[in-house]
């Protein structure tokens, strides 16, 4: 249970993880660990990790000057590597290609062991491809670059991208610029163009919101997300279990980490209960997209919708603090839970229901930088009235959550899908629809008072003209 | 004689005629630094000659070499104006004046634009100012690096016309320096643009008409615009705008990586701008080292929000207008087809600074330029028409192209002085020191690695190279700036030191070191074993010089021993 309250995402927001891909550290204990006695194929070679100095027993890998595929001459640089004392350019002593890279830039490798495989001729590649994967033992990783589907602990995977992106819907359509040729030429900034190659985004497939179309930093952000929101369910997040801490050892709480285990030991004074609604999403989707390119996040729209419903349901908003009254509050503020490095936390989004959608959203960007950045205030995290938990990035569409103590009611958010519908009329049809699930304090809330809420809320969701006012 | 009281000039003016002293006592075992001028001085200037004359020439030679203006300024009241007229009142201009002054010499300068020159008003000083925001907010924004210190700081953020003001401000208060030191001194500001009538004959003004026993061309350079490259001021610029700092793009294309380049991608990428080079040649920073080169690509745009075109021409830059944006197109820097067209907010065009001596009257003494730099000797002599001498003419700075750096100007002014007060002289363009103010920093002095190679190849000598990790030096590990390198290229045979280059915190500071010892001719087996203060940085340096492998003994004592 309360892994999973670990473990909630924010829509539309690229998590750390997400921005660098490539984490150092992660893939060398199964490097060092892999078996000594890997058959060795006559004509592909191991290009080890050299030692460039007497007292170095590890090396990072600064960069690779040659790519996987390139052809190699002897005593050419292929990799440069970070020792103790500096970073040197490390040659080949063998003509042949550079098969397969088992270390990402940025990752550590033991001195001695394999950081890439050579094959003498092209035809061998792939056989050297096939070996890189199977000698790293991650079988369910399909990429070559299996570094890179290591994810940091302990938020589980990274929504890793699949190694061939398939743009979600939402971000098809050509990049529509004045002197793009017809979109024939993609205008990105420098930045954008970096971001869309570590997070693996086809630059192609994004509209640009950037001046006269042209595709920045941020766009690509919302590609990756949507992209991630778009994965089927069941895909598996790749290597999300990954154990990038040494196995077998014992690893005391971060400051953090105990704060939740109090809390969540807390909420077990609490009789909870929960109530669970299915909203279709394709009217808030439309509207997503239009606004989008205002810097309107899923994550405001979802909160901006429950503000405006708990207008409508004071109760909902209240808690209980004695065990003897209700504790009406003045003011309608919804805590999103982030996930972060080593935790969660819940930054808030305060008077969500009078805030402007668009200053809402600036809000929660600004919000989401000083978590990211550990700088946020206590009140900018702990004030929250009611609290939103969002897992439809991972592709789970249902889920409860634990209450946080001193609130009355948390809301669960699956992924929308698209789903075959019957409607009233005798009709099918597809609709995307999204399952939430509210769990709430019953010494003040009642299950009619969450069905109303809910019935409320689905409303909005599926009119969501009010969300912009 | 070799005291030296210009403040700008970098560069020792080393007396040439100074005797040799020869060692007095026995190698000491306890050695000080630099307490007898004698031992600091042992020999005439390093042999071999500028860059641009590449011919060696022997101290002998430089010695019997017939001075061409015989008579100092010390004899009876001359029947000129001035015994030095200067025309341009930038680095160079001031560093002759001031010298020209302790010359005894009754010296004028003519300036038309402003006192200070491209590098006061337009160049080295203001984006000093802009460099020292930008390596703070390099600090302020590194989470990793706070982290690891354990400060925390709130989101840093900046004022645009904040930081303007401190770079027109600091270009302000040096120029009043400038001024205020000549001024003070008894130099004769004249304000008007100068033309050389004939010999020894200047105008400046409107029309008044000055006689000089020497002048000096000081005229400096403007930043050089290629052809088709349409200029506006505010979304196509050159260093003199961006300087200004009236607005900072989204997206850049900065035009040349070179020094210039390099410093405004760090400028620009600190404020938050994205940045993208376009570079004719096949490589970034195409002057550097190679492999200070390759480092430097790799800590000062790899991680930056930078992207790149090599081996590309800008054919034609169109400014924004109309609501369209800025248009480059770009061709095959070989093949001359079209390869791309970019379109970004601005444009800034650093593709080097063309030499400016508009109105100066060069035809009135038989003088074409050459690629629009003065043709001169290695004595700052300028040359005519016909290859000959004109008398009592010099060009210094980056009129006469020799080497475009502020204080290499003042040191050929300082050259050139000395050469009219009648002392031979000759500057040693090897021993002068260039640095780039990225952060960290680039510096270097001598020869590239590749150009030592060369050098060794046709002179039939080995070379071998000396290089250090700054993550070897305890104090950049103490500011947690363990990213650098620095090498050292130089003789076995005789321990001469050919070229020093450095990457990492501060290099720019600690590059003197090297550039002194080349200057004074000090050989590794000798500076070794001065005392570098622990931990510094400089310690870098001392690494270097430590770990080079020279068999040639201790050529000669450093200082008497002292005991304690």
């Amino acid at each position: 249970m309360s892994r999973l309250l670990q473990t909630p995402f924010v829509p539309c927001t690229a998590n750390p993880s997400l921005r660098r891909p490539t984490n150092s550290g992660s893939s060398t204990t199964r490097l060092s660990a892999r078996p000594s006695g890997t058959r060795i194929h006559a004509k592909v070679r191991e290009i080890f990790m050299p030692a460039l100095s007497s007292t170095m027993t590890e090396g990072k890998i600064v960069s690779w000057v040659k790519s996987e595929g390139d052809k190699l001459s002897k005593g050419e640089s292929v990799v440069v590597v970070e020792s103790d004392k500096a970073d040197m350019d490390v040659e080949t002593f063998y003509d042949g290609y550079l098969a397969a890279i088992m270390v990402e830039e940025g990752g550590v490798a033991p001195v001695g062991s394999a950081i890439a495989l050579l094959a003498e001729s092209e035809s061998e590649i792939a056989d050297a491809k096939a070996r890189a994967s199977s000698s790293l033992e991650t079988p369910s990783s399909p990429a070559p670059a299996p570094a890179e589907n290591a994810a940091p602990v302990p938020v589980p995977a990274s929504p890793s991208p699949s190694p061939s992106p398939r743009p979600a819907a939402s971000v098809m359509g050509s990049a529509v610029h004045p002197a793009s040729e017809g979109g024939k030429r993609i205008v990105a900034s420098p930045y954008a163009k970096k971001l869309a190659k570590e997070l693996k985004v086809d630059l192609a497939g994004i509209a640009g919101s950037g001046p006269l179309g042209r595709i920045v930093a941020k766009d690509v952000e919302d590609a990756a997300s949507a992209m991630a929101v778009g994965e089927v369910p069941g895909t598996p997040a790749a290597a999300a279990e990954s154990p990038a801490v040494p196995l077998g050892s014992v690893v005391p709480f971060t400051t953090m980490q105990g704060a939740v285990s109090k809390n969540m030991v807390e909420s077990l004074k609490v009789p909870t209960f929960r109530v669970g609604y299915t909203i279709t999403t394709d009217a808030l989707d439309a509207l997503y997209k239009k606004i989008k390119s205002k810097g309107v996040t899923m994550t405001a729209l979802l909160a901006k919708a429950t503000a405006l419903a708990l207008v409508k349901h004071p109760v909902v908003n209240s808690s209980c603090r004695d065990g003897k009254s209700f504790t009406y509050n003045s003011s309608i503020n919804i805590a999103v839970a982030v996930a972060m490095d080593g935790g969660l936390i819940t930054p808030v989004l305060q008077d969500a229901d009078k805030v402007d959608i668009y200053s809402l959203s600036r809000k929660w960007k600004e919000l989401v930088d000083k978590a990211r950045a550990k700088q946020l205030q206590p009140q900018e995290y702990n004030s929250g009235t009611f609290t939103l938990s969002n897992l439809g990035m991972f592709g789970v569409d249902r889920f409860d959550a634990i209450l946080p103590p001193g609130t009355g009611a948390i809301m669960a958010v699956g992924a929308s899908q698209p789903t075959v519908v019957a409607t009233k009329d005798g009709r099918m049809g597809m609709k995307s629809q999204m399952q939430v699930n509210v769990t709430a304090d019953h010494r003040v809330i009642y299950g009619a008072d969450l069905a109303a809420f809910l019935q409320t809320l689905a409303q909005i969701i599926e009119d969501p003209k009010d969300l912009t006012f | 004689m070799h005291s030296l009281s210009s403040s700008s000039a970098s560069l020792s003016s080393v007396p040439s005629h100074h005797p040799r002293h020869p060692p007095s006592v026995p190698l000491p075992t306890l050695r000080f630094c630099g307490l007898r001028p004698e031992a600091l001085f042992p020999r005439p200037l390093s042999l071999y000659s500028s860059c641009s004359s590449p011919a060696r020439r022997s101290a002998r030679r430089l010695r019997s070499t017939v001075l061409v203006s015989a008579s100092a300024g010390n004899g009876p009241p001359s029947k000129f104006d001035y015994d030095l007229v200067i025309i341009g009142a930038g680095v160079g201009g001031h560093g002759a004046a001031l010298h020209a002054v302790e010359k005894g010499l009754k010296t004028a300068i003519i300036e038309g634009d402003v006192v200070g020159g491209t590098c006061v008003n337009r160049g080295c000083v203001p984006s000093k100012a802009l460099l020292a925001v930008s390596g703070r907010m390099r600090e302020l924004q590194s989470d990793h690096h706070l982290k690891s210190l354990g400060l925390q700081v709130a989101a840093a953020g900046y004022d645009r016309q904040g930081v303007a003001d401190h770079a027109n401000n600091l270009a302000s208060k040096i120029r009043s320096n400038l001024t205020n030191s000549m001024k003070a001194l008894g130099v004769d500001i004249l304000t008007g643009v100068g033309t050389i009538l004939g010999p020894q004959k200047v105008k400046y003004g409107k029309d008044n008409i000055i006689t000089a026993k020497n002048i000096i061309i000081a005229t400096g350079s403007v930043p050089f615009v290629p052809k088709g490259i349409e200029v506006d001021g505010k979304t196509v610029i050159t260093s003199d705008h961006a300087l200004k700092l009236e607005f900072v793009p989204d997206w850049i294309a900065i035009v040349g990586s070179g020094y210039i380049g390099l410093e405004f991608s760090d400028v620009y990428t600190a404020l938050g701008s994205e940045v993208t080079f376009v570079e004719a040649l096949d490589q970034l920073m195409p002057g550097f080292d190679p492999e200070i080169g390759k480092l430097a690509q790799r800590v000062l745009i790899n991680p930056r929000n930078i992207d790149y075109h090599t081996g590309v021409f800008a054919s034609k830059i169109t400014p924004a207008r109309d609501g369209k944006p800025v248009m480059i197109e770009l061709i095959d820097a070989k093949t001359k087809e079209p390869k791309d067209t970019l379109e970004v907010d601005a444009a800034l065009i650093a593709t080097g600074r063309a030499p400016f001596t508009n109105g100066l009257g060069l035809e009135n003494i038989n003088v074409v330029t050459q690629r629009g730099f003065v043709p001169v000797d290695e004595r700052m002599r300028v040359i005519d028409a016909d290859g000959k001498l004109v008398p009592h003419v010099y060009c210094i700075g980056d009129a006469n192209g020799k080497m475009m750096l502020a204080h290499a100007a003042s040191a050929q002014g300082i050259s050139v002085v000395e050469q009219v007060t009648g002392k031979d002289h000759i500057l040693n363009h090897l021993s002068i020191p260039a640095a780039c103010f990225t952060h960290p920093e680039i510096s270097m002095v001598g020869l590239t690695e590749p150009q030592a190679k060369e050098k060794a190849d046709k002179d039939g000598f080995t070379i071998s190279v000396a290089k250090t990790s700054f993550k070897a030096n305890t104090k950049a590990l103490a500011e947690n700036e363990g990213e650098g390198l620095a090498k050292m290229i130089y003789r076995p045979d005789n321990g001469e030191i050919l070229g020093v280059h450095i990457f990492g915190l501060h290099a720019a500071d600690l590059i003197h070191e090297a550039s002194n010892a080349i200057a004074l001719g000090t050989k590794i087996q000798d500076i070794k074993f001065a005392v570098h203060a622990h931990p510094t940085l400089s310690e870098v340096l001392d690494e270097l010089f430590k770990s080079a492998k020279v068999n040639s003994p201790v050529s000669s004592p450093v200082s008497e021993p002292v005991g304690v």
